[in-house]
């Protein structure tokens, strides 16, 4: 038999746990009702995304190139002026239905020109962007950074959604009245435009998508804001992961057969256990 | 060790005699997984998860080594090598890359049903408890390279995530802030860090097949356990694992496959989080810094200690959640009772199904942001969790009052069936 102390050491640790937890727990529900945490400003007047519907969503989603195409020339005339899709070259695209002498056309004239060393002269010049190239990093010299969009529909919640609520968010601020609870937040730095789907409420950016027409469609689809942002939010989800609906398409042939396999091993399994009590 | 009655492997093609005798290499197989195993006729579909968490395992090694081939190990490097190139230009390397994240994910999920079987069935009681030691060994191995591998493709949760894990360590006193800076190579994570990162996530896998193989081994000695937690009597209470076991199996593998491909086809970014697609940035701490959710429980009791007694708060919460780790090696000594199934422990069995809804209370608290009410939550759950093993479990094994047992396997199965009793006495006998 071994000693009492020893035998009785498991108690003296899971209760000395059980204790300091107690001793915590009395902590956290004093501060609890002494000092309750003020509502937050964030917490009043945040909101989730809106609904979103595109034609790549579902199992059987596929991406609508009209709209990615539009997507995409609504990037190149607005957000492309701050934001870089810097892990997207300019032969993906072609993806899009563009065809090759297109691409190069996009690339060739794109605003923002890659940068080169020129080793004899040891200066740094610029070149034509090629098919092959990344789209090029843009420098912005404004307040805030604006973020490459490459993969902005994975690196948010609800991505796509998220950039559609964005751009159609932007609203008045809210009156001073409105504020009085939260004196943190009422004295935000100016300039800062209010969105009430942006994790902090306050953004550098202004609402880039301001009125209808603001870019011409090729295909004649009315610019509305509504349909520039869905058209915008689309083109991200594609970028974000162009080959989304090969995987998919993958994943159902996969699932089928291994449904058919599943079946099969099922069978086999039954089989050999027949007349096996188990 | 095994039962008189195995059958034994007789090679009848000259070269699998040949074989036989310079390397007997396929008479190893057939009696480790062949028909030379006998293993009791009762296993429920839990026992399947062993195999299961073996082919987790394998898949990893596969997609993770292909993986790296295209991976830069450099924190200039990862990000993009990982979501240019990977992702978008290397053929099906999307695939790979979902499949070795949600392989992570399937990977513990299917440990911890394995583990949980474990508890319920009293599968860490003698003679077995070398096999669960093991299992705790190959768990904390699971957890350290499945944390690793998270910091590798350097988004902004890789290396929060890496700040803060090591950070865990600058509680200790006097050297804390030493042993992290030595263990990150600098003083935060960088380079070294990740070159260090990848060699380890590289190494360790391979340190894990080694414990899978010792925990085989162990296991192999007692034979299987069962649900009845009753131990074989004689040859009818077995049956030989192939064909009868691997048909199982193989059923088995087909469904966690179809799980596995839904969650890299349908839902692959469903349990990651959105933060690791922005590149790591020392600048911007994310809001939330979370771990994978399989670190949740853990994570939820680290935060669970607020209060300072005698040694910081901060330095409690590592040490419990290292200790939540720890109790498990104690627990075949814990646990006094010498019944094993929780079928006929009365008590044990509601004290044990109170554990899985701590955990995953604990679970659901590690990944909410630590708001007063799931700062309490966490903190009642943890209480249970320390109290569960260390004085619930030893005192119920005093006091509880179990049923009784069936005399074997085999009176068990048929009086499940209906059975009458002069089969099932004849059978015993």
């Amino acid at each position: 038999m071994l000693p009492l102390f020893i035998r009785s050491i498991k108690f003296l640790i899971g209760g000395a746990f059980v204790f300091v937890l107690g001793l915590a727990l009395f902590g956290t529900v004093k501060t609890a009702i002494t000092e309750p945490e003020p509502e937050t400003a964030e917490h009043a007047m945040h909101k989730h995304p809106k609904d979103l519907k595109l034609a790549s969503d579902g199992v059987f989603g596929k991406f609508d190139n009209a709209q990615l195409q539009r997507g995409f020339q609504v990037y190149k005339e607005v957000c492309a002026v701050c934001h870089s899709l810097n892990l997207v070259s300019f032969r993906e695209l072609g993806q899009l239905g563009y065809s090759e002498a297109e691409v190069k056309k996009i690339a060739k004239d794109w605003a923002t020109k890659q940068p080169v060393f020129d080793d004899k002269a040891g200066t740094w010049g610029e070149r034509d962007n090629l098919p092959s190239d990344r789209f090029p990093k843009v420098y912005y010299a404004g307040t805030g950074t604006p973020p490459d969009l490459s993969l902005m529909a994975k690196a948010r919640h609800n991505g796509g959604a998220y950039i559609y609520s964005l751009m159609t968010g932007y609203d008045e601020k809210p009156s001073a009245e409105a504020l009085k609870k939260f004196p943190e937040f009422a004295k935000p730095a100016e300039g800062m435009a209010f969105n009430p789907y942006f994790a902090n409420l306050n953004l550098s950016m202004p609402a880039p998508l301001t009125g209808e027409g603001q870019v011409t469609y090729a295909d004649g689809t009315r610019a509305t804001v509504d349909q520039m942002s869905k058209d915008v939010a689309a083109f991200l989800v594609w970028t974000a992961e162009p080959h989304a609906q090969s995987r998919k398409a993958a994943g159902f042939a996969v699932i089928l057969f291994l449904l058919f396999a599943t079946a099969l091993a099922f069978g086999a399994y039954r089989t050999v256990w027949k007349g096996v009590k188990h | 060790m095994s039962f008189p009655w195995a059958k034994h492997y007789e090679p009848k093609q000259p070269l699998m005699k040949w074989l036989d005798e310079k390397l007997p290499l396929p008479r190893f197989v057939y009696n480790a997984v062949g028909a030379g195993y006998p293993v009791p006729r009762n296993l429920n579909y839990f026992w399947n998860f062993g195999v299961l968490a073996g082919v987790a395992l394998v898949c990893q090694i596969v997609t993770g080594i292909v993986l790296a081939m295209h991976f830069h190990s450099s924190a200039a490097g990862a990000f993009e090598s990982v979501n240019v190139g990977i992702m978008r230009d290397v053929n099906a390397g999307w695939f790979l890359r979902f499949a070795h994240a949600n392989g992570a994910s399937m990977f513990l999920t299917v440990i911890y049903i394995h583990m949980f079987r474990g508890l319920y069935y009293g599968s860490y009681k003698a003679p077995r408890e070398m096999v669960w030691l093991l299992g705790v060994v190959i768990f904390l191995l699971t957890m350290a390279t499945a944390f690793m591998g998270y910091v590798l493709p350097w988004g902004q949760m890789s290396f929060w995530g890496a700040q803060v894990i090591t950070g865990f360590f600058t509680a200790v006193p006097v050297v804390g802030e030493w042993v992290q800076v030595w263990l990150l190579g600098g003083y935060a994570p960088d380079d070294a860090t990740l070159n260090r990162f990848f060699s380890l996530h590289y190494l360790l896998p391979f340190v894990i097949l080694g414990a899978v193989i010792l925990h085989i081994w162990a296991l192999h000695i007692p034979g299987s356990g069962n649900p009845t937690g009753v131990e074989v009597k004689g040859e009818q209470d077995t049956v030989p694992f192939h064909p009868y076991y691997t048909a199982k199996d193989g059923f088995g593998v087909g469904v966690f496959m179809i799980v596995f491909s839904i969650l890299i086809f349908y839902a692959p970014d469903y349990l990651g989080h959105a933060d690791n697609y922005i590149a790591a940035n020392p600048l911007s701490t994310p809001a939330h810094i979370v771990p994978e959710w399989y670190f949740w429980p853990f994570y939820a009791i680290l935060r669970a200690f607020t209060a300072d007694f005698i040694i910081a708060a901060k330095l409690w919460g590592v040490v419990a959640m290292f200790g939540s780790i720890l109790i498990l090696f104690f627990l075949p000594w814990l646990d006094k009772s010498p019944v094993r199934s929780a079928s006929y422990r009365p008590m044990y069995r509601i004290a044990f199904w109170v554990l899985v809804v701590d955990v995953l209370i604990l679970g659901y608290c590690g990944g909410s942001a630590a708001t007063p009410g799931i700062v309490i939550t966490s903190q009642l759950a943890s209480a249970y969790y320390f109290a569960h093993f260390l004085i619930i479990v030893p005192i119920i094994s005093r006091l509880e009052q179990p049923k009784p047992l069936p005399n074997s396997i085999t009176e068990a199965v048929l009086a499940k069936k209906g059975g009458s009793q002069v089969t099932e006495t004849a059978l015993s006998a």
